[in-house]
């Protein structure tokens, strides 16, 4: 029980591309950051494949939140955990290849076209969505913890202090880590 | 882009001159990034470097965020095009990426290694616990802005609601959501916005 199952599974090329594939088709879902598309991975990698289990799809998210860098890389961790650095080839670039290509062509077209109704109409019609994506997202994160008393006091502290104060969330990050470790989620 | 008439922005002071340069003012403000790049890219491209106006870094981003993918990977590379082209906005986009992964991933690795600590498993679960609610807390803070959405509020309310269960709960496949309740909801926003239009463009937008 003590080891997480952590580290490359052993994936054939075939499964490979299957990864990249879906990976791929998500990019350009990705409306309002990569972190949306967080619950259909979870179905894919670890529903569908069982390349994954619950526990290790929500660490590898949290890992890339403690971190540096832009939150996207949990993707990378998840491709690691996956298939090793050819998962992570597969899982980044098909992330990032569609949907840098659109904002490439869109930098040029879009910045003329800031207050057409489209992109206006656009904006406004995912904005729900988004905000929809996101709190599935939470409530995917937390199925590894479950829906008990530690589980749910943390999430609310965590809530409360990034609304109430503007402390840095590798500190939030920290203290799950230690409340995690004293064996109290 | 230059020869939109308004607003009159302030012309930014400056400009970083070669990709090196934006590779390394992103590299510099990825690294710095711990639990999300936005509000540190804000300081150093616009207090500290100056390159961008606080008004254009809002434009940009304001784009960014629409266009599917990561809002600040978007960002980088809007901002690396603006200055030096495609060049530019690969330089950015590395520059962004290339020292963080290696960093999560010499930590995926020691985690890999590690892995037998009894405490370990705990700690991973607790930081994930609080990953969902930093990711909780971006949805309400975003949630404010749904007040002037051309939807209207109530609405809104019952689309992030139904898209959160169909896809948190139902586990319906995203593409499905996304397309079918997205589609529903951009048809009716530009109705709407078309409507507040022929209404000679009253007070809300």
């Amino acid at each position: 029980m003590n080891s997480l199952g952590w580290g490359p599974a052993a994936l054939d090329a075939a499964q490979l591309g299957q990864l990249f594939l879906h990976f791929l088709m998500l990019s350009l879902l990705a409306v309002g950051g990569a972190i949306t598309t967080a619950p259909e991975m979870q179905r894919f990698i670890v529903g569908q494949q069982g390349w994954l289990s619950d526990a290790q799809f929500t660490a590898s998210v949290a890992l890339a939140q403690a971190a540096p860098g832009p939150n996207v890389l949990f993707v990378a961790v998840i491709g690691y955990n996956v298939g090793g650095l050819w998962g992570v080839l597969a899982t980044l670039v098909g992330t990032l290849l569609p949907s840098t290509t659109l904002a490439l062509l869109a930098a040029r077209w879009g910045e003329q076209h800031r207050d057409a109704l489209f992109v206006r109409a656009f904006s406004a019609g995912m904005a729900p969505l988004t905000i929809g994506l996101l709190l599935a997202t939470g409530a995917i994160l937390l199925q590894p913890a479950g829906w008990q008393l530690g589980a749910v006091l943390l999430v609310t502290t965590t809530v409360a202090l990034m609304h109430l104060t503007r402390i840095n969330p590798v500190w939030l990050i920290a203290l799950g880590a230690a409340v995690g470790a004293a064996g109290g989620v | 882009m230059t020869d939109t008439p308004a607003p009159q922005l302030p012309p930014p002071p400056r400009r970083p001159a070669t990709p090196g340069e934006l590779f390394r003012a992103f590299n510099r403000l990825a690294l710095q990034g711990f639990g999300g790049v936005l509000p540190v890219a804000q300081r150093e491209l616009v207090e500290r470097l100056q390159w961008l106006s606080p008004a254009q870094f809002l434009e940009l981003l304001s784009l960014a965020q629409v266009l599917p993918g990561p809002n600040v990977v978007n960002l980088a590379l809007m901002i690396g095009n603006r200055f030096l082209g495609w060049r530019g906005a690969a330089a950015a986009v590395a520059g962004m990426l290339i020292a963080p992964l290696c960093l999560v991933l010499l930590l995926a690795a020691l985690v890999a290694q590690a892995q037998d600590l009894p405490w370990l498993a705990g700690a991973l679960r607790g930081m994930g616990v609080v990953s969902a609610g930093l990711v909780v807390s971006t949805a309400l803070k975003l949630a404010g802005g749904l007040q002037r959405n051309a939807m209207g509020l109530p609405l809104c309310a019952v689309l992030v609601g139904s898209c959160a269960l169909a896809v948190g709960w139902l586990r319906l496949p995203l593409a499905l959501v996304v397309l079918g309740l997205g589609s529903l909801a951009v048809a009716w926003s530009a109705w709407s916005l078309q409507k507040c239009e022929d209404q000679g463009r009253g007070p809300s937008p």
